[in-house]
């Protein structure tokens, strides 16, 4: 049923008001035709008797009260998705941009989703290798797991998620992946350095790439992460497929979704940001895993910049309350030269327990993780003491740990971008650094892993 | 009867030609029959908050009304069982619906055609009130499920019989003295947001053994207590909270999963199965309801789902069985609380958050206590809460985290910079708290003498060290006293080797009472031989250096069965090596 109205009343950009309507449900699309033929897509957010309140989804620039038509669609947006997606470049409402042909949809799907029944998700454990140590030995990633990277504005956050793009496999097997990536917001540089390291690496086949630039209507991005997500769903639970989702950057999500609540005169909760906030996130976030049964999975690496550095911040701290942990990036290692800068303490992977281990990486591996955690905690504690009172006021144990912090830091962390390590590097690098501690300090550790793994100092 | 609707915004709906309809009321909305609730009447005109995904409806559909509030089924197949927050079968809506969860689906609660072996333990001519028991069930190998007179009914009973039984057939019939007769089926039905009765109320008494050691030892909690979890994301809620659901002491498990990772419920749906409970030795899955509203799911039946929770806990109370309650967030809750009180344009308080909110809060753990239940055999039963909140920032300055705090008697507070240094649980001696600690005291006395003695001494080392840590951090550890070096020392090991503990290694996640009255034994006698030693002369770094220290420090992970003659090798060991030094000391 297509119902036409000529009856828009007020407009105040990005909502508007139809009057007369009838049969309007909620949530359904429509579409505005300008009096020089233009259209442009709106969403039904609320039904109240005779009055719809609909939201664009571009600007209202041009849209005239009296000349404009109004037509609901009887459907909320949708995107139609094929195997053809892959490869190319759609805008944020799902049109292809690339100059290509149109797709024809095997299907069309609503770009809400449904959630996921918990009884049918499987439990993510297969370990993913991502060549990079900090994320394999100490925030280890598994198939089916949302990890965003936590960045600030001015840190190579691209490279490091351009990185595991290019490296990540899943050790002993040869199946078929796809990169969905959605461009949130972001600028046209960015965008085109992922697509060109995957043009670079020939990925680009089997990526679909969603872009909605810094110019490009704000209000379009939220609906960006939610088309790729569904082509994410097709991919990985239709055609078996597994998926890495790459969205950057959430911040730019969540100011869209502020200004659209803010346009409501809804109740702001903290910093402005709607107070529905954390269960919008989710319900774009649970979207990742993996479902009994199905050979596919999505993998979600959601990219945010944390406005002034601070974690506490809305937009960081909700993301952190519904992903499995997050990989945080930090300006002092930056300034200090070491790529990645990834900062493993508040770093936290937490599905790395299922992922890791004997028959998946290594069965020092857990152990390994642990002691190197907490060696390097000590060691930044003692670096700090001995910034105040000087390194002759530190124990012998003290200057050791010291000194670990300052070679894990240089070895570990600091890999390059380029660098692609195994595990079984990755693991044997964490036990020369612990080599270079006391046995007693080495509580986390078993004895004889101790035994086996410890390399032997040959000045002893 | 039934009503249009007239608006539609979100999860709300308004409709008209409900004037006879209750405030509270469950109603069916649309041609796809959403459930809903109704929130608030103006006129005939009805707010409803509808537990699915509105998106497709618009004025003019149909709602129509049940009469009555929204209610849980309560009987026999509840255990091992995953819900969502309006206690619909999720195992089984798979099954109609696949892998995702679809709008309107009906399916009852409880499986209608399964057949349960009831046992009578009543007979014909017994005289009868609410709450005694006709019958038993065997639910699972660790549960027997009683089958009580519902509230509301009493009298003779006119028949029983064992056998066979269906939850909707009767398995009794009781005549009340007006000669009605009332037949009792396995199947309860009672409204979510009204406590079920009992007779009487008791101050807890008894500890609730968690087999944690830090909540043991430092900060127990009672049975019938309440405890609040709360912590910064990343800090170890989630896994305390499985921790506590694994190894806690009580009967039954109720698991909120409210408003959190569907990979949660997962994990918890893959391994309780798989873990033993230490007591029974059957599988933990077998003592656990679990309630799953996940973040995804709709919001207004997140706002539900501990009322659902904490009613089917209730239920196994009346049993005479100790139920824990764990829901995990309360702020999920609250948030979902926030969305609806937006939506009906309420004057909203602190944060946006209702004025509701700390009363709301009040009466769920009000809920939680020692209780005798209804029945004429004068059983207690329990229900001990705990909460987990997440406050944004992990600054519990915010309303959820102190409306919870002025409840519950034990607060559990969560640390990040324990948790960056991977010291598990993140629990944070200095901030949290435990007001049973004096309540539980004559218990803990007269089975573990000499244990609250021990506690109260790791507790002042403890304290201790952070004053002593101001002061390091100005001058340096090596102007302390040796004495106050050996508290440092102490602190350490108390934390290290005591408090650390490890979930994910079978050794080390679960420890009995008496594991932890002689672990910690061993590091205050430690601390204690040392003391004397150092007034003999010996020297401070050689005490620290003795090869007894290295097996304290892998105590904790030596296997029941094995470890009382372990600890008592460590300390025999430990006391030659410091009389060593001592005598040492005084030969030069």
């Amino acid at each position: 049923m297509i119902r036409e109205y000529q009856t828009i009343s007020e407009i105040a950009s990005p909502l508007m008001m139809v009057k007369n309507v009838e049969g309007v449900t909620f949530d359904e699309l429509a579409e505005i035709e300008l009096p020089n033929g233009e259209k442009r897509r709106c969403k039904v957010l609320e039904v109240d008797g005779d009055v719809a309140v609909v939201q664009l989804f571009e600007s209202a620039q041009g849209i005239n009260l009296a000349g404009s038509k109004v037509r609901f669609l009887g459907h909320p947006l949708e995107l139609g998705v094929s195997e053809d997606m892959l490869g190319r470049v759609f805008n944020g409402m799902g049109e292809p941009i690339d100059g290509g042909p149109a797709i024809l949809p095997e299907k069309y799907e609503d770009i809400n989703g449904l959630p996921m029944n918990p009884s049918a998700r499987a439990y993510p454990a297969e370990f993913i290798q991502t060549g990079v140590s900090t994320i394999d030995g100490l925030n280890t990633l598994v198939r089916g797991q949302k990890l965003p990277i936590f960045s600030c504005s001015g840190l190579p956050h691209a490279a490091l998620a351009a990185q595991i793009a290019r490296q990540a496999r899943v050790l002993g097997t040869d199946e078929s992946f796809a990169v969905v990536f959605a461009a949130i917001g972001i600028t046209f540089e960015e965008s085109e350095y992922f697509i060109n390291d995957f043009r670079r690496t020939g990925a680009i086949d089997r990526t679909v790439v969603f872009s909605n630039l810094a110019n490009d209507p704000a209000v379009e991005r939220i609906s960006t992460p939610r088309m790729a997500l569904t082509a994410a769903e097709y991919l990985a639970f239709e055609k078996d497929m597994h998926v890495l989702v790459i969205l950057t950057d959430i911040t730019n999500y969540a100011e869209a979704l502020r200004e659209v609540s803010a346009a409501k005169k809804e109740v702001p909760g903290r910093r402005g940001y709607p107070g529905y906030m954390y269960t919008d996130l989710a319900t774009m976030y649970e979207r990742a895993g993996r479902r009994v049964g199905k050979k596919g999975s999505i993998t979600m690496i959601p990219i945010l910049t944390m406005p002034e550095d601070d974690k506490t911040h809305p937009i960081p701290d909700l993301t952190g309350y519904i992903t499995e942990g997050q990989i945080i990036l930090s300006r002092e290692l930056h300034r200090k030269g070491i790529v990645p800068p990834v900062d493993v303490l508040p770093s936290l992977s937490r599905l790395k327990d299922k992922g890791v281990g004997e028959g998946r990486t290594r069965e020092d591996h857990a152990g390994t993780m642990n002691q190197l955690f907490s060696a390097y905690a000590a060691g930044k504690e003692a670096k700090e003491l001995m910034t105040i009172l000087g390194e002759a006021a530190l124990s012998e144990t003290d200057k050791k740990f010291a000194k670990f912090a300052d070679e894990f830091e240089k070895r570990y962390v600091n890999q390059g971008n380029q660098t692609n390590r195994s595990i079984i590097e990755t693991l044997d690098l964490g036990w020369e650094l612990l080599s270079l501690l006391p046995r007693s300090e080495l509580k986390r550790l078993k004895v004889e892993q101790i035994e086996k793994y410890m390399p032997k100092k040959e000045e002893e | 009867m039934s009503g249009t609707i007239t608006k539609v915004s979100g999860p709300l709906v308004v409709a008209t030609g409900l004037a006879d309809a209750n405030v509270s009321d469950v109603v069916r909305v649309g041609s796809q029959r959403l459930i809903g609730e109704i929130l608030q009447m103006k006129g005939d005109s009805a707010s409803i908050q509808v537990y699915e995904e509105t998106s497709g409806l618009g004025p003019g559909a149909a709602v129509e009304t049940t009469g009555t509030p929204l209610s849980v089924e309560l009987g026999p197949g509840l255990l091992t069982n995953i819900y969502d927050g309006i206690q619909r079968p999720l195992t089984e809506i798979r099954d109609a619906t696949g892998d995702t969860i679809a709008r309107g689906v009906e399916v009852p609660s409880l499986n209608r055609k399964k057949v349960w072996e009831f046992t009578a333990v009543a007979k014909a001519g017994d005289t009868v009130q609410p709450g005694d028991v006709l019958g038993t069930v065997q639910e699972t190998n660790a549960i027997v499920h009683k089958i009580m007179v519902p509230p509301g009914v009493s009298g003779v009973i006119g028949s029983i019989s064992g056998g066979r039984y269906t939850v909707e057939e009767a398995v009794a019939v009781v005549k009340d003295p007006k000669g009605g007769e009332h037949p009792v089926t396995m199947i309860q039905r009672w409204p979510v947001r009204v406590a079920r009765p009992y007779k009487h109320k008791y101050m807890p008494s008894r500890p609730m053994n968690s087999g944690q050691r830090v909540i043991d030892t430092l900060f127990p909690i009672a049975k019938g207590g309440t405890a609040a979890v709360p912590g910064p994301f990343g800090s170890g809620k989630t896994v305390v909270q499985h921790q506590l659901a694994k190894w806690s002491d009580v009967d039954i498990v109720v698991y909120i999963g409210c408003g959190e990772r569907g990979n949660e419920m997962t994990d918890v749906l893959m391994e309780f199965p798989e873990l033993k409970d230490p007591r029974s030795g059957e599988s933990l899955m077998q003592r656990t309801v679990l309630i799953a509203n996940t973040s995804d799911m709709p919001v207004a039946a997140r706002e539900a789902s501990i009322y659902t929770g904490i009613t089917i806990a209730e239920y196994f109370r009346d049993m005479g069985y100790d139920v824990a309650v764990l829901a995990d967030s309360t702020s999920r809750w609250a948030e979902a609380l926030r969305e609806m009180s937006g939506r009906l344009e309420e004057m909203p308080g602190e944060e946006g958050y209702p004025a509701y909110l700390a009363s709301r809060l009040a009466q769920y753990y009000e809920r939680a206590g020692v209780v005798e239940c209804l029945g004429s055999d004068s059983r207690q039963g329990s229900i001990t809460a705990i909460g987990a909140v997440s406050p944004p920032g992990g600054d519990t300055s915010e309303p959820v985290s102190q409306s919870t705090m002025r409840i519950v008697k034990v607060f559990w507070g969560l640390d990040s910079s324990l948790a960056y240094a991977r010291h598990f649980p993140a629990i944070n001696w200095l901030t949290s708290y435990s007001l049973y600690v004096d309540t539980l005291k004559d218990w803990y006395d007269s089975q573990f003498p000499g244990f609250m003695a021990l506690r109260d001494k790791a507790m002042a080392i403890l304290q201790e060290e952070e004053s002593l840590n101001e002061i390091v951090k100005l001058v340096g550890r090596d102007s302390l006293s040796a004495a106050d070096q050996m508290t440092l020392e102490t602190a350490k090991m108390l934390r290290e080797d005591f408090l650390q503990q490890n979930a994910f290694m079978d050794e080390d996640a679960y420890s009995s009472y008496d594991k932890q009255f002689r672990l910690l034994g061993l590091i205050i006698r430690y601390d204690e031989l040392c003391r004397d030693a150092m007034a003999k002369g010996a020297d401070l770094n050689a005490l620290f250096a003795i090869p007894a220290r290295e097996r304290i420090g892998r105590a904790k992970m030596i296997l029941p069965g094995t470890y009382e003659t372990e600890y008592g090798e460590i300390e025999k060991q430990m006391r030659k090596q410091i009389a060593d030094l001592t005598a040492g000391g005084e030969d030069q």
